[in-house]
């Protein structure tokens, strides 16, 4: 099977046995559904991975010990600005980016 | 091997025999036996498995379609409303054509609390894509669960198989089963390695969304198609199973002196074989009666019904369920599949068992009666046997 992004069948016969999509979330940037962005404050930043740990899409990335928002997937849920403890992250709409 | 087993333990071999890689099972009366030994037969050391403990039975299926997405083979059992919750699942597990096998233990639905024999579980699960097979006796459930995984993990069926035992008259009754030799099973069975599956090293991702104008429509088809499949599969292997393993339980219809009887009663599941009994009383007095266990039930026997049809004149149909608001699902399902016949015999409907309710031989001769006395043969009946009132 190709790994292409949407493969056209034109018969029934052709198709595997369910749906499946190559290539996964490799491919499919989810993050295209946000309205929402986290925005991290580094200054006020502690490190301190609750984040990290919340977030449901694997979207706060560890860099040199620093979180950093995946925006690729991330759907701009707000967990992460919840649940830190410094109020190290602010939500801002989309649009105003 | 022979070894005095319940329904349950057979079950629980079954498993074994079949090298189940992944069980995913939550325990629940009357199906506790079967995860309890299981859980014996790892901690033992004879079975080497996953075994994973669940929160629920909606869990459990879903560890169980995971599992079989990755290529494992699969097992699980569950009862009655742990069946109803898995309901959402069991959608999942046909339309991702992952063929796991399951035992169901027939417990009748809350409320009033039950927990003896009644189908009704299993029929309100008819239209999930599952194949279902209804079992007579512990050795035919663990044959049952050899051939089940046969014929589900062909690559033009790959649909889960449910198999249905009644509640404590077959869950919890002993009888010698033998146990087929490990390597005459593996040399049947063969190892499942499906096309697509999740891997790592090939990530693809299942169960994804189809639009409208894609290919939902053409999906659903291919179950359909694949339930169509099965029908052929299951006859084939019901064959192959009685080459290598000398035992053979009818294929779709368990057929008991139904040649030449002018009265064939069909029934699925442990009261089978109360009716065989009174139909060997009959045909000593000179009465043409016959059995025609209902042994499977989805894919539906269209074919060997009529086939059946021919030469009869009544089919008493006993359903250990119902359907409210209509009448019992088998006797609703056999009319249609005989409407088409240019003359097709009477088909009389009988709702017995609910509840564990004892089906005793009096019933089945009550039904018989009733199906003997029967002189228009226009008339269409349907009856609850036994009601108080
Ligand atoms: S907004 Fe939600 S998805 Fe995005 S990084 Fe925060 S927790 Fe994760
Ligand atoms: S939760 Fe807040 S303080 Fe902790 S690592 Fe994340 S952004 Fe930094």
């Amino acid at each position: 099977m190709p790994d292409d992004h949407e493969i056209n069948y034109n018969s029934y016969k052709e198709l595997p046995p369910s749906p499946i999509a190559t290539g996964s979330s490799l491919v499919f940037k989810t993050g295209g559904w946000r309205t929402m962005r986290p925005i991290i404050d580094l200054e006020k930043c502690k490190k301190c991975g609750i984040c990290w740990k919340y977030c449901p899409d694997v979207s706060i990335i560890i860099v040199e010990d620093l979180p950093k928002v995946d925006l690729d997937y991330c759907k701009g849920c707000g967990i992460c600005a919840n649940e830190c403890p410094f109020d190290a992250i602010v939500m801002v709409e989309e649009e105003s980016i | 091997m022979k070894k005095v087993l319940s329904g349950n333990s057979a079950a629980a071999y079954g498993s074994m025999l079949v090298r189940a890689e992944v069980i995913s099972a939550y325990p629940i009366t009357p199906q506790t036996k079967i995860v309890e030994k299981i859980a014996d037969l790892i901690a033992n050391g004879e079975f080497k498995t996953e075994f994973v403990k669940v929160e629920s039975e909606h869990s459990a299926m879903a560890a169980a379609v995971s599992a079989s997405l990755v290529g494992a083979r699969t097992f699980t059992a569950t009862s009655a409303q742990g069946l109803l919750l898995m309901h959402e699942i069991l959608h999942w597990a046909s339309a991702s054509r992952t063929p796991i096998v399951m035992v169901n233990i027939n417990r009748g639905l809350a409320p009033p609390w039950s927990v003896w024999a009644d189908q009704t579980d299993s029929i309100a699960q008819r239209d999930t894509g599952w194949m279902q097979f209804y079992c007579e006796s512990c050795q035919e459930v663990l044959d049952t669960m050899i051939q089940l995984y046969k014929v589900a993990e062909d690559k033009d069926v790959l649909l889960p198989a449910m198999l249905s035992e009644d509640a404590f008259l077959l869950s919890h009754t002993s009888e010698i089963v033998d146990i087929p030799d490990q390597e005459k099973v593996d040399d049947f069975l063969g190892t499942f390695d499906p096309e697509y599956k999740l891997d790592v090293n090939r990530p693809m991702s299942f169960g994804s969304l189809s639009m409208p104008h894609q290919y939902y429509y053409e999906f659903r088809y291919k179950i359909a198609e694949a339930m169509e499949n099965a029908k052929n599969k299951i006859i084939e292997v019901e064959r192959d199973f009685e080459k290598v393993f000398g035992r053979s339980y009818g294929g779709f219809l368990d057929l008991y002196r139904c040649d030449g009887a002018d009265i064939v009663l069909v029934a699925a599941g442990s009261m089978s074989s109360t009716i065989r009994i009174a139909v060997d009383e009959m045909r000593d007095k000179g009465h043409k009666v016959g059995l025609a266990r209902l042994r499977v039930f989805r894919p539906f026997p269209v074919e060997e019904f009529k086939k059946l049809a021919k030469d009869v004149k009544i089919i008493g149909v006993l359903d250990r369920s119902f359907c409210f608001g209509y009448e019992g699902a088998f006797f609703t399902e056999i009319k249609s599949a005989l409407y088409n016949m240019d003359d097709r015999p009477l088909v009389k409907g009988y709702v017995v068992g609910i509840g564990g309710r004892d089906v005793t031989l009096d019933v089945i001769f009550e039904i018989i009666d009733d199906c003997m006395k029967t002189t228009d043969t226009k008339e269409e009946s349907f009856k609850w046997i036994g009601l108080k009132g």
